[in-house]
């Protein structure tokens, strides 16, 4: 299946996870928030939350800026 | 003399709130920050890529300063508030810089967007300090729905051009019972001293210090800039006058 993970196109296994993609983007440990189809996956459900197919994964941290 | 500038029931020694963007890199910026002598400085979200952290949140959280995320790039109430939660959710904060920009060209905020996305957050319970345009009636009806600070712009972000109508910053620090943050368009020291005598509670820059030709120094100075502006505003100016007047007694 295919999902939206950081605006590229990426083929996904069926029951991929958030925290799954999480790791697959390489994000740090700290400082890092995801949303999924436009709504904030807290980070306790990450485990839980499982992609669909055609899914908008967006991973963010915090970097220099303002 | 101890006067704290509070914002939301917190206190900071520093009134001075500073930007990250900007710095060639992070010991750059380690330099400046401390030279500032800033308690709270901004942050924005972006999406992960390959290289990883950037190194700002340790940096900042080393240096004990706290941190305060933006939503900087956002150009509609909606992107606003999911980034916000976003922030709330990777930094664990609830405290947020609320920037909805119109446009690229001149990076104004949006007033109808800004004023919907910070009361949608102030009712999700964020503390909000929202980037404003420098008008006395907008910067009011941010105060009324909760916002616990107005900041108003000097000049558009990153211009350096300073604070083209005070009369508008004396309007809005006259009429504002929460702390007024004079944001964006400060290019030198005597700027963030001009705030603070036109009655800002406190100045927030970026790029006059990160792309100074000696960043250190110029945080430093921007420190030094906020502190005299504050007390000359504390003291009470004398009245300006046409004429001469002799401070030294007749012969």
């Amino acid at each position: 299946m295919k999902a939206q993970v950081n605006g590229a196109s990426r083929d996904l296994a069926e029951g991929t996870s958030v925290a799954a993609v999480v790791t697959l983007v390489g994000a740090p440990e700290k400082g890092v928030a995801v949303a999924l189809d436009g709504a904030v996956v807290p980070r306790a459900l990450w485990d839980k939350t499982i992609v669909p197919d055609g899914g908008v994964v967006e991973v963010l941290t915090a970097v220099q800026g303002g | 003399m101890d006067d704290p500038l509070i914002i939301a029931g917190r206190e900071f020694r520093s009134r001075l709130i500073t930007g990250t963007g900007g710095a060639a890199n992070l010991s750059v910026l380690e330099r400046a920050l401390v030279a500032s002598g800033t308690e709270l400085t901004t942050v924005a979200m972006r999406r992960v890529d390959a290289q990883g952290q950037t190194g700002v949140l340790e940096l900042l959280r080393r240096l004990g300063i706290e941190v305060l995320p933006n939503t900087a790039g956002c150009r509609t109430s909606a992107e606003a508030v999911l980034t916000a939660q976003l922030a709330r959710e990777a930094l664990e904060t609830n405290w947020v810089k609320l920037e909805v920009v119109h446009d690229e060209e001149t990076l104004l905020p949006d007033p109808i967007e800004l004023l919907d996305a910070a009361e949608r957050l102030v009712r999700d319970g964020f503390v909000v300090l929202p980037y404003t345009n420098d008008d006395p009636v907008l910067a009011l009806k941010l105060q009324d729905i909760g916002c616990a600070t107005v900041m108003p712009l000097g000049s558009p972000i990153g211009t350096g051009l300073g604070i083209r109508n005070p009369h508008n910053i004396e309007l809005i620090t006259s009429r504002a019972s929460v702390p007024v943050v004079l944001d964006a368009g400060i290019g030198t020291a005597s700027d963030a001293a001009l705030a603070m005598e036109l009655g800002c509670s406190a100045v927030l820059l970026a790029t006059a210090v990160t792309r100074a030709q000696d960043p250190e120094r110029m945080g430093a100075a921007m420190r030094c800039a906020v502190e005299g502006g504050r007390l000359a505003r504390l003291a009470g100016r004398i009245p300006q006058r046409f004429w001469a007047q002799a401070s030294s007694p007749g012969l």
